[in-house]
């Protein structure tokens, strides 16, 4: 295509008179508040998932599986008879859901205000550190352009899942209608929910198209991204809620397997 | 109703500015700029204030009240706490000319460097069809007033001063907009990698957050943009892919336009 050239410079941009320094703002109202949580709320979750994920079963031999319920930090089971006991099944598959979050479109927003302070908040001064900014168009942050390659691998833990949460009905010969199984089926609902309403699955599956309406296939298209923009809407929901509901899961099938508790079920 | 009590920023290019305190009495509906035609009538004749429309149309009255950008014409005194004193200060991105007005030009020359609307050279115009499905993205970006709030906004034109520069989300709005155009056929996406620095956003969101038509900036334009960058440049299984099917770098979707079936394509060559 001709017309401007790629290699056409943007001209520079005259500097301005924002306040420069961490927190330097004009603003009156509780800004710092929603990162702050987000923050806490975050750090417990992904600590603790990685915790429970890689280091309770080789140092403390805590189970992650129970009755036929398998915590979904470990699902698909992977062990084979040559892995070591100091090496939790757990790493095989956590880098896949570690990979779709820390490359996902909205939890590179939150992370970038409170882990990065890049901004802390809109219109508040970011640490002098910034300085030489390159953010996305460099390395560490241009692997964030590769989130759809961990989209398309996190549908298969979540094809797991579901399995897991349907297996767990039956146990025993017996159909078990139990908390444990209602957890992994909500998990197994919002991880759905959370891969579904992904920006880049959006992009791929009508976004990049141009024109809805040129034919068939197109239309079809359409329609997905309608559904799938819908879903797009509350991806920051679906984000918190299937975070904080797969660290419950894992917390209760920890919590069973060491008879903490017990699970309320009816059999028949 | 009480009086609202305005601090508003002073100054010029060659000074460090100051604040000045006005009061001002509020009426029913009052806005923050009609607050600042008071203190023009009343008190600072000299104050330089940019406006034009008056109903949040035109994006001239861009500000910052109490550190947040605003159009100053869509935002209600009622909606501050009287009791306290309301800010007002120019456009902090931007350089300074005189009390609330800023130089933005710089927007305007960075518009020079998008490649503008380029339809197919051999289709009539009275042959493009499209459906209304087909524009409905296009119609939310062709909203933008240019009120540059979310330029303001954006921590990467505010805070960073960049080895490359960035055209910053109005702008990526306005190639989004001609990137999703159903019957434009130019490929910009080399332009908004190298040149126009779409990988310096780190969609923050800041700049949806403030704009007055409530264009989702982020997950409608500058997220599909980054999609579509990748598309060409980070996907080895899109390239992988294109390469089996013998394709190019340019995504399929761009082979189907919506022209009017049955019409020969006019070339150079028609006899006049």
């Amino acid at each position: 295509m001709t017309g401007i050239p790629a290699s056409l410079g943007l001209p520079r941009k005259p500097p301005g008179t924002a306040r420069q320094g961490l927190g330097a703002t004009g603003r009156l109202d509780d800004w710092a508040l929603a990162p702050a949580v987000q923050a806490i709320l975050f750090t417990v979750c992904a600590t603790y998932l990685f915790v429970s994920g890689i280091l309770f079963t080789p140092l403390l031999g805590t189970p992650y599986e129970v009755d036929g319920y398998l915590s979904p930090l470990f699902s698909p089971l992977f062990r084979p008879d040559w892995l070591p006991t100091w090496i939790s099944p757990g790493l095989f598959i956590l880098w896949v859901p570690l990979g779709f979050r820390a490359t996902c479109y909205y939890y590179r927003k939150a992370y970038y205000r409170f882990y990065f302070a890049d901004p802390p908040g809109c219109a508040v001064g970011e640490p002098s550190l910034h300085k030489r900014y390159a953010m996305e168009t460099r390395f560490p942050f241009i692997l964030q352009n590769l989130h759809r390659l961990f989209l398309y691998l996190a549908f298969i833990p979540l094809f797991f899942l579901w399995i897991d949460a349907g297996v767990s009905v039956v146990h025993d010969g017996q159909v078990r209608l139990g908390l444990g199984g209602a957890i992994l089926f909500v998990n197994a609902f919002l991880l759905t929910g959370y891969s579904l309403s992904c920006h880049s699955l959006r992009h791929i599956v009508g976004g990049q198209l141009d024109c809805f309406s040129c034919s068939r296939r197109t239309r079809v298209r359409y329609t997905l991204w309608q559904r799938l923009t819908s879903l797009n809407l509350h991806h920051m929901a679906w984000a918190w809620a299937s975070l904080i509901v797969v660290t419950l899961a894992d917390v209760y099938i920890r919590l069973l397997a060491i008879g903490a508790i017990a699970d309320p079920a009816i059999r028949f | 109703m009480p009086d609202a009590h305005l601090r508003v920023f002073r100054g010029d290019s060659s000074t460090e500015g100051r604040f000045e305190e006005f009061d001002v009495p509020v009426e029913e509906g009052m806005v923050v700029l009609d607050a600042l035609h008071w203190i023009q009538g009343h008190a600072a004749p000299d104050l330089a204030v940019r406006w034009n429309c008056k109903a949040a149309k035109c994006g001239s009255c861009s500000a910052e009240v109490d550190g947040r950008p605003h159009l100053m014409c869509k935002t209600r005194l009622s909606d501050f706490d009287l009791e306290q004193t309301i800010t007002v200060e120019p456009m902090r991105a931007f350089p300074l000319i005189r009390d609330l007005v800023t130089d933005v030009s710089w927007n305007y020359e960075v518009n020079k460097t998008i490649q503008p609307f380029t339809p197919p050279t051999d289709v009539p115009q009275e042959d493009w069809r499209w459906q209304q499905e087909d524009i409905e993205r296009v119609q939310e970006y062709r909203k933008c007033i240019e009120c540059f709030l979310c330029q303001d906004v954006c921590h990467v034109l505010r805070n960073h001063e960049t080895e490359r520069p960035f055209m910053g989300p109005r702008y990526l709005v306005r190639a989004a907009g001609l990137e999703m155009h159903p019957i434009d056929q130019a490929d910009r996406r080399e332009y908004l990698k190298d040149s126009g620095g779409i990988g310096f956003c780190n969609i923050t969101k800041c700049c949806t957050e403030v704009c007055p038509e409530h264009i989702k900036i982020t997950d409608n334009a500058i997220i599909p943009l980054k999609e579509r960058v990748a598309d060409a440049y980070y996907d080895p299984i899109g390239w992988a892919w294109r390469k089996l099917r013998g394709g190019d770098a340019e995504s399929g979707a761009r082979a189907e336009l919506p022209v009017l079936q049955g019409n020969p394509p006019q070339t150079d060559e028609a006899p006049d």
